[in-house]
């Protein structure tokens, strides 16, 4: 490792405009040599446009940001050296068979595969029977694989993988977790956006994003012990109608569904949680949900991303 | 409404909406009409003209005079003899020649019958026939006339189609056929290729890397280049082979400059490639920015000097019109680099300005 | 086969092949009227093939399948005007506006001017779009287009709609609302059919089916098949069912 500091990347006062929208809206955060850190939100939060700038592709309207000590505006050539990159759609050439893609993306960054191989050894071993397949015929979980091996054939300092979960199903999203969590053993700087908030709680640090602007960066567990509110799941066995029911209730602040239960909150954050739950109980059992159970329970990220994110956008 | 009206209305509205496809399809068959009304001629105007008059005297100045009237005539240089003429034709100073015998006038005046030799430059498509039908028009012209004074002159105009005897037209249209699918394959296909990278995602992995603009760039076209390389020796080959076209001046010359003329299609190309992020507008505009001027304003297939003067001024800057003009020389007039160092000047020159815009133009970032 | 007038979507021995490649295999499975349908399964398990068949883009090799009473092999353009259909990647024209978009599709599927013009009016006054009849698709944010494309996919009041990924990327609050528009339809008597990867959905769903190469695996409440392999989310249950043939995969 050439870096000297502990600090792998730093953001301040990133800002960056298309047309009228405001992709990153003012975003300064630190991240940590050997960190997994987790940028997590929506689609058209921004993850990508401040991937992109991280990367060197695009150039910020405002701030500045180093990522390994080095500025993205003006160290170019010398960062593109260390960073290893996986774009959104997982670019690779279709018409390339499985190992023409990897020994390309090698000999660009001049290195070779065989060099390297103990790196992406534990992954290719899933790709090497499909070594001649064609890129294109690929399923999205082996893709996603090969993109990974692509972008950390050169022995990067850092990786950069921008929603690399995205439109794969979910075992192969697990796989691949769990290949970072080998990576990151090993000591490699690693950079995931992700839309989905379960995958929040694999990083060590995540950023929760919309809109261009930061909602929070913290641990996954201390973000969602954040959420401030005494939080209750509610279930019984008419879903939909225990849903609107819930939500006429005089006191109900928030009311989401979440899985087989509802996420419930109280407006009155004063009382105490045992006293929220017998209230509801006894509204809903009159309205007919004899069989209701109301728990209390730890929030997710989730509950507090949506507490932080506010209304959704205006549709106009 | 039904279904289908509803379809229909769609599309209308689709097509009102995409301002930048609209601008096309309405002002490019305006644009079309004028470029081929003005450029589809197939009559000839201010040819240029040598007169060879070894004994001036009253008939031939009174012919000259009649050559120097008309529009259809140019009249660049008057010749004491002939030594001179072929390297006129070979630089393309003069397109046709009227010569005089020497004893056109003596004959005339004794009431025998006089040669004029008409010499017309027939390496241009359709103005070999057409210069010569003029020649002879004004010859024929001075002998009505003096038969309507009573007088009685007879002329025996002999016609010489230099460069191309046997007007095959083959040989006319290989040199620009050349042109054309080096054009097709540096520019069209090089905007595509570069466009398809940037659809696929592929071109920011590219650019993240190490590699630079110019390896990239270089990188891309270097199997297009060997491609058109390989394209040109086929055609030529069949050229040579099937329609028996001459090719009378040096292979190597013609090659080098094809090279040259690749790289100019290929910077074009380039450029082309660096302002759109989709292939099919890539290809659009390579068709109208290289492969429309390379058929209709080289000189390929319509004559420029027919072309009202701004279509003549914006050939100047088609690349394709240079190298119609080099490869014309080398095959059928036989001629090298003493008679063609202007025009492979000029097309070095725009070589080096669009190779250099075009590393320009590819950027190192995405924006 | 008799013809069950009860049953949304009858699915028996559908079998899909490409050459020597059996896409679909004998899936056999029913859809209630009115039930909230999850149809789950890893890519390339065929669940995009199946769809395809059940909406009338594709024939079967073997098997039967009848939608909203059709039969998919002789009945196909029935059974496009019968059902709503929603995708990620087909949705609204961007460069149409809202009313031009709605006015589109009820065109399409023959409903009278009057008909379009009620409907176009409470529909927009249930999503709160009435002031934006005007605006370009393109303009609106993702949530509020696929929030819009779903009460379209229900304009000509289908007896069953097909949903393909419909909250893809979408944020968790708009994604809550659009399932409670999923909700609604179902309670009025509308039959949903919604595939996702989000495993929390699956949660949402009267029953749920998961294909892995080609067959359904598991069929069932989503109460009743986490008790029955003995996990506590969908999600385990899914890794639990495709890791046997995830080397296999791709």
């Amino acid at each position: 490792m050439t870096t000297s500091s502990s600090t792998a990347v730093r953001i301040d006062g990133l800002v960056k405009a298309f047309d009228t929208t405001i992709a990153v809206d003012n975003v300064s955060l630190d991240i940590a040599t050997g960190e997994l850190f987790g940028f997590i939100g929506p689609d058209g939060a921004g993850k990508t446009t401040l991937f992109r700038i991280l990367v060197t592709l695009l150039l910020p309207d405002a701030g500045h940001a180093t990522v390994l000590g080095r500025d993205v505006t003006t160290e170019i050539w010398d960062l593109r050296r260390r960073v290893g990159y996986m774009p959104g759609r997982f670019s690779l050439y279709p018409d390339l068979s499985v190992e023409e893609n990897l020994r390309f993306f090698a000999s660009v960054f001049g290195a070779s595969v065989e060099a390297q191989y103990d790196l992406i050894a534990p992954i290719y071993d899933q790709l090497a029977p499909f070594k001649d397949r064609r890129a294109g015929a690929l399923s999205g979980g082996m893709k996603q694989k090969l993109a990974l091996c692509c972008a950390l054939v050169h022995r990067p300092e850092i990786l950069f993988l921008d929603e690399p979960t995205t439109g794969v199903d979910a075992v192969s999203r697990r796989e691949f977790w769990e290949l970072l969590d080998r990576l990151k053993a090993s000591g490699l700087t690693i950079v995931v956006s992700t839309p989905y908030m379960d995958e929040a709680d694999r990083c060590g640090r995540v950023a929760l994003m919309q809109r261009g602007r930061l909602l929070g960066v913290d641990a996954p567990a201390r973000i969602a012990a954040s959420f401030g509110r005494p939080l209750f799941t509610v279930s019984a066995g008419e879903r939909y109608p225990l849903l609107l029911a819930t939500r006429e209730y005089r006191n109900a602040a928030t009311v989401f569904p979440f899985g087989d239960v509802l996420h419930f909150t109280d407006r009155r954050d004063q009382l105490r949680p045992e006293q929220i739950a017998s209230e509801l109980r006894e509204y809903l059992r009159e309205r007919g949900f004899g069989d209701v159970v109301i728990t209390a329970a730890a929030p997710t990220i989730e509950d507090t991303f949506m507490a932080r994110m506010g209304e959704p956008e205006r549709a106009a | 409404m039904s279904a289908f009206a509803g379809l229909l209305r769609k599309e209308w509205l689709h097509i009102l909406r995409d301002r930048r496809t609209l601008l096309v399809v309405i002002f490019m068959p305006i644009l079309q009409v004028v470029l081929f009304g003005y450029a589809i001629r197939t009559d000839v105007s201010a040819i240029r003209l040598a007169i060879v008059d070894p004994s001036p005297d009253a008939s031939t100045i009174e012919l000259r005079s009649r050559f120097g009237a008309t529009d259809a005539f140019r009249i660049v240089s008057v010749l004491p003899n002939a030594g001179t003429l072929d390297r006129l034709f070979a630089s393309g100073a003069v397109q046709e020649a009227v010569v005089f015998d020497a004893d056109f006038a003596n004959r005339l005046a004794r009431g025998l019958p006089a040669r004029i030799l008409i010499v017309a430059d027939a390496s241009e498509p359709n103005s070999g026939s057409a210069m010569e039908s003029y020649a002879l028009g004004v010859i024929q012209g001075y002998e009505r006339d003096i038969a309507v004074k009573g007088g009685a002159v007879r002329i025996i105009p002999e016609a010489r189609m230099r460069f191309n005897p046997t007007r095959a037209s083959s040989n006319l249209f290989v040199p620009g056929l050349i042109a054309f699918v080096l054009t097709i394959i540096s520019a069209l296909m090089t905007a595509i290729s570069l466009t398809r990278e940037k659809e696929t995602g592929t071109m920011e992995i590219l650019l993240v890397s190490p590699l630079r603009p110019i390896q990239i760039i270089v990188g891309k076209v270097l199997a297009y280049l060997v491609i058109g390389f390989v394209s040109v020796l086929l055609v030529v080959a069949e050229a040579r082979l099937i329609f028996a076209v001459p090719l009378r001046g040096s292979l190597l010359l013609l090659l080098a400059e094809g090279v040259l003329f690749i790289l100019t299609s290929l910077s074009l190309g380039i450029l082309i490639s660096s302002r759109t992020s989709s292939q099919r507008v890539a290809m659009i505009g390579a068709l109208a920015g290289t492969m429309l001027p390379t058929i209709l304003l080289s000189g390929f297939i319509f004559p420029i000097e027919s072309m009202p003067w701004p279509l003549r001024f914006i050939s100047n800057i088609v690349p394709a019109k240079w190298f119609v003009l080099i490869a014309r020389g080398i095959m059928l007039k036989g001629v090298g680099l003493e008679y063609l160092w202007p025009q492979t000047l000029i097309l070095f020159a725009m070589t080096i300005v669009l190779v250099a815009a075009a590393t320009r133009s590819f950027r190192v970032r995405l924006a | 086969m008799t013809a069950s007038p009860n049953e949304a979507v009858e699915a028996r021995e559908l079998t899909r092949r490409f050459g020597s490649f059996t896409a679909v295999d004998h899936i056999t499975f029913d859809v209630h009227v009115g039930e909230v349908f999850g149809f789950l399964g890893a890519n390339g398990a065929g669940k995009t093939t199946a769809i395809r068949i059940l909406t009338g883009l594709l024939s079967p090799t073997s098997g039967t399948a009848r939608v909203a009473g059709h039969d998919v092999y002789t009945e196909s353009e029935w059974i496009k005007r019968r059902i709503g259909y929603m995708s990620q990647k087909f949705s609204l024209y961007e460069d149409l506006t809202v009313a031009e978009n709605i006015r589109l599709y009820g065109g399409i599927y023959d409903l009278s001017r009057d008909t379009i013009r009620e409907r176009m009016a409470s529909m927009l006054e249930r999503l709160g779009l009435a002031h934006a009849a005007r605006t370009q698709v393109r303009a609106l944010p993702l949530g509020w287009r696929q929030k819009l494309a779903f009460s379209v996919a229900l304009l000509h009041e289908p007896s069953i709609v097909f949903l393909d990924e419909p909250t893809s990327g979408v944020d968790p609050i708009t994604r809550r609302q659009f399932w409670e528009l999923i909700y609604e339809s179902a309670a009025r008597g509308t039959t949903v059919f919604v595939t996702t990867h989000y495993m929390d959905e699956a949660e949402y769903c009267d029953r749920i089916s998961i294909m892995v190469a080609g067959r359904i695996e598991a069929l069932g409440t989503p109460a009743e098949l986490k008790q029955q392999f003995g996990v506590a989310t969908i999600d385990e249950l899914f890794v639990r069912l495709a890791r046997p043939t995830a080397g296999a995969a791709g």
